[in-house]
């Protein structure tokens, strides 16, 4: 009858764990909590406030020109539509608050996940000690993340973002860590032997050649905080995702498939926009610099023909 | 403790001295293994360690090029590597100017390497993300040069190689024996006093690497770099280098000048390396070189007959007061008429080459049958080579035999080998 472990005796985790976290981590590290929310907290605000006064038509002239640039007229085109669409359908306001979320996140995972994964390329130790974190961050189903995230950080927009951060950032570190190491080591050794520093080697060198490696762990992260962004409507994050639970809450089926329109035209957009700025960066850019610079030649040459003329 | 006079010698640029680079978990246990003569497989059977460096010493003078040749595998890329610490020596010393670089602390080596030493690579090693004039630029600008006087100094090195019409465009354009130009150009940028070349030329077709050679010893003429060159082709070797180190698992089996090797290989390793090389052209007329004996014009044809008959030559050559050949006499002229003098017997279209030809220009001189006379600078003779005695070089078994019975029997018959010759290079440009 009793052949199993629990029926004797269940380890009481759940308890202690408790115990950690509201008798010890809460109290004693309550100003280290605070303290990671508030850049998140400022760069969202700012990025939230931004978004919504941008008047509309300049967003939607001023987006897909910038699409056009990087990944060419078809991206574009769809890049318009997509924006009169979701406009048309009346989530504008939930639409742009997800992409302040997501723009935040995105940028806390380049800013932590960069230098980690330069750190992590530059010393085997380090790279050794980050993989199996990076392992765990990953196979955690997302669900599980915001019961912490709760504890620590409470609920509403901002521990959502940090939810998504935390969910987001492995892609980043992990392939800026494998595009540094994977530049050729005849470069590396060609920049070390005309004396290069480290710090040289590294910005002269190694990531621009991993740029491209970089970018596409950028377009993974951007993917992965977009799912993120619609789960952490759960703890009280607003924008799409709160649309969708809602929708779904209330079992309003057009709603919530409106929220889903909603992400799918954005990831889409997103997606491939990143995309091309991971691959077609080099051909790009040079053209505008050229152009830029002609550009001012041209200005320099004139003033100076139409002063000398008086 | 470097001095400079100790050990390295005043006039050294480059001076290794008993280096070791062992990979391996127990490179103290290795050494000493090495040292007692233990060989490479053994080694590696009983600890797992590898000697790719073992014991190799040698010194560079300022201005030579010395080329380490070697199979994959022999370690010559991880020695030239270690002359910059590329590749961190295990033990050793490692002197460049009389100052031992192995203990340098890491700024004073990246001082050395952007002052002093300059690299070029096998697979050229172009960053692509940076213009065929940026990549020049690079050893500049990571000393911080202002950009318009580091582009100036890059436009003047692709000037060098030919290239600067294409200093905008990306190296990926450039066809490999272009690239490896840039390559080259970009070492030369940086006024090297040492430059290290790792294989430069092992990737590219046969006729473009030949190009490379005659560019690299064009350019060598002028700026007198200290060349370090690496290579697994034994030809690339002996047409570029002043001297010559055969490298076989780790250590040097053999190091000499060119034709030492070719005519002294010192064991059947090298044998088997020289055995197809063309003879002809390693050698060089100073080689086979012997005394004239010559006789100046008053002298009447008895002496002259008697000399020949003496000397057991066919023929003499006839100097003015300044030892410049007027011409040449037979002895078996001299024997047809007695009371003629030297002069009335006189042939004056004799066959004259310099010391630093190689024997293959000298087939047409042969066929004459006459000696040819060895003509310095001024023009005048500094001795003869038998026309019998080049053929003797050229096959093989002379090299020892001809070779020590030349030295044998006159005492003035030295294999160029005294020193990296000035003459030797001229005639490659």
């Amino acid at each position: 009858m009793a052949d199993r472990i629990s029926d004797f005796y269940t380890l009481p985790l759940d308890d202690w764990i408790e115990v950690v976290v509201k008798e010890w981590l809460v109290p004693n590290f309550r100003p280290v909590f605070r303290a990671v929310q508030w850049p998140i907290d400022q760069v969202l605000g700012g990025l939230e406030e931004f978004l919504l006064w941008l008047p509309y038509p300049v967003f939607v002239v001023v987006v897909p020109l910038i699409a056009w640039r990087v990944a060419g007229g078809g991206v574009a085109l769809f890049t318009l539509l997509s924006l009169l669409f979701i406009d048309l359908l009346g989530i504008w306001r939930e639409t742009m608050v997800t992409l302040a979320m997501i723009l935040t996140a995105v940028t806390f995972c380049v800013l932590v996940g960069v230098p980690l994964g330069i750190l992590a390329a530059r010393s085997d130790r380090f790279a050794g000690l980050i993989r199996p974190v990076l392992d765990i961050m990953q196979t955690i189903p997302p669900f599980v993340y915001l019961v912490p995230i709760v504890m620590l950080f409470g609920v509403g927009i901002v521990p959502g973002v940090i939810a998504t951060i935390i969910f987001a950032l492995p892609p980043v570190i992990r392939l800026t860590n494998l595009g540094i190491r994977q530049v050729q080591a005849e470069l590396v050794e060609a920049g070390l032997a005309f004396g290069s520093t480290r710090r040289q080697l590294l910005f002269e060198i190694q990531i621009p050649l991993a740029l491209r490696t970089i970018m596409a762990g950028l377009n993974q992260t951007l993917m992965l905080s977009l799912s993120m962004v619609v789960i952490a409507a759960l703890i009280g994050a607003g924008g799409l995702g709160l649309t969708v639970f809602t929708g779904l809450g209330r079992l309003d089926i057009g709603r919530a498939t409106l929220g889903g329109i909603g992400i799918v035209l954005l990831a889409i957009m997103l997606d491939r926009i990143t995309q091309a700025l991971g691959e077609g960066r080099h051909a790009q850019r040079p053209g505008l610099k050229e152009s830029l610079t002609r550009w001012l030649k041209g200005l320099v040459q004139g003033s100076k023909a139409y002063n000398e003329r008086r | 403790m470097a001095d400079h006079t100790a050990t390295s010698g005043t006039n050294r640029k480059v001076c290794v001295e008993h280096l070791f680079k062992v990979f391996g978990a127990d490179p103290a246990d290795t050494i000493r293994r090495i040292r007692e003569g233990a060989p490479k497989d053994r080694i590696y059977a009983e600890t797992a360690s590898v000697a790719a460096v073992a014991d190799v010493s040698f010194s560079v003078a300022p201005g030579e090029i010395f080329v380490v040749m070697g199979l994959s595998g022999s370690g010559k890329s991880t020695l030239i590597r270690c002359l910059n610490r590329l590749i961190e020596p295990t033990e050793g010393r490692i002197l460049i100017d009389g100052e031992d670089i192995v203990g340098l602390s890491a700024d004073a080596l990246r001082r050395l390497r952007l002052n002093k030493l300059s690299m070029v690579f096998q697979h050229f090693a172009l960053f692509p993300h940076k213009s065929v004039g940026e990549n020049v630029e690079y050893g500049l600008k990571v000393r911080g040069m202002a950009a318009r006087e580091r582009r100036e100094k890059a436009l003047r090195a692709l000037e060098q190689v030919g290239l600067a019409a294409h200093a905008d465009v990306p190296p990926a354009n450039l066809s490999g024996g272009m690239q490896q130009r840039v390559g080259l150009a970009r070492g030369l940028a940086v006024d090297p006093e040492i430059m290290l070349m790792d294989e430069p030329f092992s990737a590219l077709d046969p006729l473009i690497r030949r190009d490379m050679q005659d560019e690299l010893l064009k350019l060598q003429q002028q700026l007198r770099m200290t060349i370090i060159f690496i290579t697994h082709d034994l030809h690339e070797a002996l047409r570029l280098g002043d001297r010559i180190a055969i490298m076989k698992d780790g250590r040097f089996v053999q190091l000499g000048t060119p034709e030492e090797i070719v005519a002294h290989p010192a064991d059947d390793y090298v044998a088997a390396f020289t055995r197809d090389v063309d003879r002809s052209r390693v050698f060089r007329a100073q080689s086979l070189c012997r005394d004239a004996h010559a006789l100046s014009a008053d002298e009447d044809a008895g002496v002259a007959a008697e000399r020949c008959e003496a000397l057991g030559r066919e023929a003499l050559f006839v100097v003015d007061a300044e030892r410049r050949p007027l011409g040449i006499v037979r002895h078996r002229d001299l024997e047809r008429d007695a009371t003629a003098t030297p002069g009335d017997a006189l042939i004056t279209d004799f066959p004259s080459t310099r010391g630093d030809a190689e024997l293959v220009t000298l087939y047409g001189a042969c066929a004459t049958g006459l000696p040819i006379a060895l003509l310095d600078d001024a023009g005048r003779l500094e001795g003869v080579v038998e026309p019998l005695e080049v053929f003797h070089w050229l096959g093989g078994t002379g090299a020892e035999g001809g070779g020590a019975a030349s030295s044998g029997g006159e005492g003035e018959a030295t294999p160029a080998s005294a020193a990296p010759s000035e003459t030797r290079r001229r005639d490659h440009g």
